[in-house]
């Protein structure tokens, strides 16, 4: 990296690597994972302390629990598969939400700032589970058949190109969309962090260099970053968990 | 610890492709989210729900409470109002009866007067005619009297011990009374 003559060490790659902190019996574990079951332990800690003693008069914690709470009860699930369908999936919805979330936000938190959701192997798993969820629940209630037909979008109203929209339906549905439901906050995550260690870096280098009133305006960049970062962890988490709501939905639905 | 990682990746040989997760990471990532998962759908949900649930109870039983506070008080209010325009009505009924009253009490005193100043009249000109009898008595003994004085001057004696003699005057006058009594 530091190959370019000017020894200005940008962010790549190398930057989503850790060393291993510790070794057990050849399974490494890292940074990541540390933040990963800190994020556990965060999202489990502060909802047992919201919803542990549930008064029917909240408190200040309780208050702001119900209120992420109802946010994705009433503000996602019930928004996309209605309250009858939805009722059973709140729970794996709000799990998803705050632990996307949480993960998301050790991007800004000193001293982690990493997003555990830029490493894919974190979305994955969670797009997996959803995908494990739809897909079983597609034929559990349409039948071997019926389920086909939901997800390829077989109809014999649209004539002969029904085959062509089915083999597109099939492909889009079955096999593109858990790599883009995971993904897509994968490399939300990803960019964000290039980005933030980017300005970050480079505030430190330049301050170094010739160049002090451009690290100031790369300062003014890592903080107005952080900002956008801010929002977009929270989109990002929003977004995953709509769209999970929406697959689930699209199983349960009558094909269209 | 850039140059740490710069050598970390060096050492992986080529850099690993961003999109193939590593197997400990999906591992570690699955237990993270199935305790996650865990807490919410077998505690804490149930929790939250319970007490949402009996919030909702508790608002809904305060409306309630509050509607039949207000129907008690409709209820009320039409009651009253039903009392108040039967006590109304009451009172004109009152009214009109004491004005019938006082109209027939009326009628009665005047009636009453009117017997009264009948009486009065009554009594008065029954009072006249008596001391107009009395009166004619008187003046028939004076006439008589000064008649016979008259007389006996004219005469040139006294006739006052003739007294007796004044039955006949008497009968006389009374001739001249029953005469003019005819003739009235």
């Amino acid at each position: 990296m530091s190959d370019n003559g000017c020894g200005f060490p940008a962010p790549g790659l190398h930057s989503f690597l850790f060393k291993p902190m510790f070794e057990v019996g050849g399974f490494e574990f890292n940074k990541v994972m540390l933040l990963a079951l800190i994020s556990t332990a965060l999202v489990v800690t502060f909802f047992y302390a919201a919803f542990g003693r549930a008064k029917l008069v909240p408190g200040k914690l309780q208050l702001i629990g119900e209120a992420g709470y109802d946010f994705v009860r009433r503000g996602i699930v019930y928004e996309t598969m209605g309250k009858k369908d939805g009722e059973k999936y709140v729970p794996l919805m709000v799990s998803l939400f705050f632990f996307i979330w949480i993960m998301n936000i050790w991007s800004v938190i000193p001293l982690a700032q990493f997003p555990v959701s830029s490493v894919i192997a974190y979305p994955f798993v969670l797009a997996g589970i959803v995908y494990f969820v739809w897909v079983p629940l597609t034929f559990k209630r349409h039948g071997f058949v019926g389920g086909w037909k939901n997800i390829t979008g077989y109809d014999n109203s649209l004539g002969p190109i029904k085959w062509l929209v089915a083999f597109i339906e099939f492909f889009s549905n079955l096999l593109v969309r858990p790599f883009t439901h995971a993904v897509r906050l994968f490399a939300n995550m990803f960019a964000g962090h290039l980005m933030l260690v980017m300005f970050t870096v480079a505030s430190w280098y330049l301050l170094n260099s010739w160049l002090i009133p451009a690290a100031g305006v790369s300062f003014v960049m890592t903080i107005a970053m952080i900002g956008f970062e801010l929002f977009v962890q929270a989109v990002q988490a929003y977004v995953f968990v709509l769209l999970a709501c929406s697959y689930i939905q699209g199983a349960l639905a009558e094909h269209h | 610890m850039i140059a740490n990682l710069v050598q970390l990746a060096a050492e992986h040989g080529e850099e690993q492709n961003p999109l193939i997760p590593p197997g400990p990471e999906l591992l570690v990532g699955a237990i993270a989210f199935a305790i996650v998962f865990f807490f919410f759908w077998k505690k804490l949900l149930p929790n939250i729900n319970k007490v949402l649930e009996e919030r909702r109870e508790a608002i809904e039983g305060g409306i309630e409470k509050a509607e039949a506070a207000q129907t008690e008080a409709q209820s009320v209010l039409e009651q009253y109002k039903a009392q108040l325009a039967e006590a109304r009505h009451e009172a004109a009924r009152l009214r009109q009866e004491a004005q019938e009253q006082g109209a027939q009490l009326i009628a009665e005193m005047r009636a009453e007067g009117q017997r009264q100043r009948e009486e009065i009249v009554a009594a008065g000109h029954s009072q006249i005619e008596a001391d107009r009898k009395a009166a004619a008595q008187s003046l028939r003994q004076d006439v008589g009297q000064l008649a016979t004085e008259l007389a006996g001057k004219l005469v040139g004696e006294s006739l006052e011990e003739h007294a007796r003699q004044s039955r006949t005057i008497d009968r006389f006058l009374d001739e001249l009374d029953a005469k003019a009594e005819a003739t009235r």
